[in-house]
């Protein structure tokens, strides 16, 4: 998924910036194929309208109506048009604008994915630098090892164990839900403003937050380990510059760059993979939505959702690379060529 | 700057025994090495590639990496003792008072920071001065190494810049915050041959306009002879001579000297590599006892095979590592 960039004097942002939309398009239409498959392949989308007494001429002629005889391009290109103005049709379960069921739950996956993120990000990067600097003493290995078992456990385990631990033994957090919301504009619900939606977010979080903050952590370290051993740093260090300004303004730097890279991807992981942590948690988000739609096969609802999650990896992607440019001067537009 | 102390070198290395402690034994990578820098001398360097050049530099500065350690001997700069300082104050001679300039110019700047932040954060580290006075120190220094349009340039990034032109960067940082001392270790081996020359230009002008000493660690006798106002020879960890460059050339004593010199075939061609005596170094799990250059040596006779010979003092400035010129011995032969 991810392209390296040379350091190219002559490209330019603009082409850049063009060459990652003409990818994305392409991602999205692919991601768009594989949908539409599902419209046409599993289930069929007569029987799910129609009732049981329908007649076959009446089905044969909804048919025609809905336009499902038409060649196959023209079909899916109708599809990719609805799908663009975000309309994808009525839920077969729940009979609402499929549109609307995903806004109205997407607020709760965005909080605890964007939570879990940061989360995974400061500790990840915090217990990486640590562990990379205090190679050798108990406390790094004592991280490193629990690390270990963050990255082995699957997530519905941890999930269901720190229930376990902090809602039914201890009884310091809910163990379900997402507490007391506050509506925030016409489509935002937020967990965030309250005491009882905070709390119900501690633990998801961390579940889901966890596998990734261990990746994060192990990356950060590799990282840095490989970064101090640099030709720079051991000038850095014979110019007499502090191991504060070593350490964090010259390695970390250096090291942020591929973890930039790194989170950013996860950070589409994570929304992916809230499907599990939303289960256990039975917190009301997309992930939740899309199960059930699975188990019911609502598929204007499972194409939504397959169609969001590619938007929002395609989305970070192209963040995370125009971030990666700001990073990395080498990447830049060579402006010292321009000034020339 | 530092106390003046016109009596005694600028920087004196005593005994120095620098060790790896590894699984099968303690490896003796510099054993018993002495000598001395005078103020504003420069001292080449040179030996096979494995002879302990670079740990010698990075024992001075104080950059040995663990496990390697000083395990012997004590290093003065102006009579006081530098080995075993404390960290934070080892932290603030290094690019204050010693500095150093690496071999490969591709790699020794941070890619993320322009010269100017690499530069003014490195004159703030040892110089009490705002922002604005360091800048200006820092584009005085540039276009001192010879950056052209040194004001404009001096905030592009380090990949702006050609190979020669970065390591002249290096030159600037190294010399930032006017150390009295600058080790440059193989400072022009991976530049084109052609800048190679007015790098060392560089170096050698400003550390003379400054009085600063300099160590010369290379591979390159021509740049020795023409560069270096002594030299000394590192062979296996230990020194083999040491003395000013126009005798050591002229007239090497120690065997392997003479080997080296019988490398090149004149004083102005450059970039010879040492390697025209038969066999090759040993590895320091596999030095032989007595004389390190013994399996080598085509002079050698029996005590240099059981006794290791200590350098011996030829004339005011010259001393040489080899049993030939042993005075008894001499006294002997006479
Ligand atoms: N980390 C280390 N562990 C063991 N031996 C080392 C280590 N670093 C350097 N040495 C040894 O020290 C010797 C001197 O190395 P160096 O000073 O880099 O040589 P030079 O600069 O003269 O080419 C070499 O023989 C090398 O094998
Ligand atoms: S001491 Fe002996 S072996 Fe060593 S250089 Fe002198 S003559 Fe050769
Ligand atoms: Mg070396």
């Amino acid at each position: 998924m991810l392209t390296v960039y040379a350091a190219d004097a002559g490209s330019d942002m603009l082409a850049f910036i063009l060459r990652r939309l003409v990818q994305s398009v392409i991602v999205m239409l692919t991601v768009a194929l594989v949908a539409f498959a599902l419209f046409r392949f599993v289930g069929d989308p007569i029987a799910s309208m129609v009732g049981q007494e329908t007649t076959l001429a009446e089905r044969a002629e909804l048919r025609d109506a809905l336009g499902l005889n038409d060649p196959f391009v023209v079909q899916f290109g109708k599809f990719v048009a609805r799908a663009s103005t975000g309309d994808f049709g009525i839920s077969y379960r729940l009979q609402q604008p499929v549109m609307e069921l995903i806004l109205s739950r997407l607020p709760a996956t965005l909080e605890l994915a964007l939570v879990s993120g940061v989360l995974a990000f400061v500790f990840g990067v915090g217990f990486g630098v640590y562990t990379a600097l205090r190679r050798g003493n108990w406390l790094s290995g004592t991280i490193m090892t629990a690390s270990l078992i963050g990255v082995s456990l699957p997530t519905f385990l941890i999930g269901v164990l720190l229930i376990w631990v902090f809602a039914v033994e201890l009884q310091w957090l809910p163990s379900f839900g997402r507490g007391e919301v506050v509506q925030v504009g016409n489509w935002w619900r937020t967990g965030l403003l309250t005491e009882s939606g905070r709390a119900s977010l501690i633990l998801p979080a961390i579940t889901l937050g966890l596998y990734q903050m261990t990746l994060i952590m192990r990356l950060v370290r590799a990282e840095m380990l490989e970064v101090l051993r640099t030709d720079y740093i051991k000038f850095a260090r014979a110019r007499g510059l502090s191991n504060r300004a070593v350490h964090f303004g010259h390695a970390l730097k250096n090291t942020l760059v591929p973890v930039i890279t790194i989170t950013g991807l996860q950070l589409g992981s994570i929304i992916a993979f809230s499907i599990i942590t939303e289960t256990v948690f039975q917190w009301p988000g997309v992930g939740a939505l899309f199960i059930n739609s699975v188990r019911f096969v609502d598929v204007p609802v499972m194409a939504a959702y397959l169609m969001l999650i590619a938007l929002v990896f395609v989305v970070i992607n192209l963040v995370v690379d125009l971030l990666y440019y700001a990073v990395d001067p080498r990447l830049r537009v060579d402006r010292a060529n321009a000034r020339h | 700057m530092a106390p003046v102390h016109k009596s005694g070198p600028l920087l004196s290395v005593r005994d120095l025994v620098v060790e790896f402690p590894t699984r099968r034994g303690t490896l003796r990578a510099l054993d018993k090495v002495s000598f001395d820098i005078a103020e504003g001398e420069v001292l080449g360097m040179v030996g096979e590639s494995g002879a302990g050049k670079s740990l010698t530099g990075a024992a001075i500065i104080g950059l040995l990496e663990p496990p390697g350690r000083i395990a012997g001997g004590e290093i003065l700069l102006r009579g006081e003792r530098i080995d075993n300082l404390p960290r934070e104050k080892m932290r603030r001679i290094r690019g204050r008072r010693i500095g150093m300039v690496f071999q490969d110019p591709l790699t020794s700047l941070n890619p993320l920071y322009t010269v100017a932040e690499q530069l003014i954060e490195t004159i703030r580290t040892h110089m009490d001065v705002s922002e604005k006075e360091a800048r200006k120190r820092a584009v005085a220094l540039l276009d001192r190494v010879g950056i052209p349009a040194a004001a404009r340039r001096i905030d592009d990034y380090p990949h702006h810049f050609s190979g020669g032109m970065r390591q002249r960067v290096v030159i600037a940082l190294a010399l930032a915050a006017e150390p009295e001392l600058v080790i440059a270790d193989e400072p022009t081996t991976a530049l084109d041959v052609s800048v190679q020359a007015q790098i060392i230009d560089v170096l050698k002008e400003i550390c003379a306009e400054r009085g600063a000493s300099v160590m010369l660690i290379t591979h390159d006798m021509g740049v020795i002879a023409e560069t270096a106002d002594r030299v000394a020879v590192l062979y296996a960890g230990r020194l083999a001579e040491i003395g000013p460059v126009r005798d050591v050339i002229q007239a090497a004593e120690h065997p392997y000297t003479v080997g080296l010199m019988g490398s090149i075939p004149t004083l102005t061609q450059t970039a010879e590599r040492l390697t025209q005596i038969p066999g090759s170094m040993p590895r320091l799990d596999a030095i032989q006892q007595g004389c390190a250059f013994n399996p080598r040596c085509t002079r050698a006779f029996d005590r240099c095979r059981v006794e290791r010979p200590d350098l011996i003092a030829r004339g005011e400035e010259r001393q040489v590592a080899c049993w030939l010129y042993d005075p008894a011995k001499e006294a002997q032969d006479v």
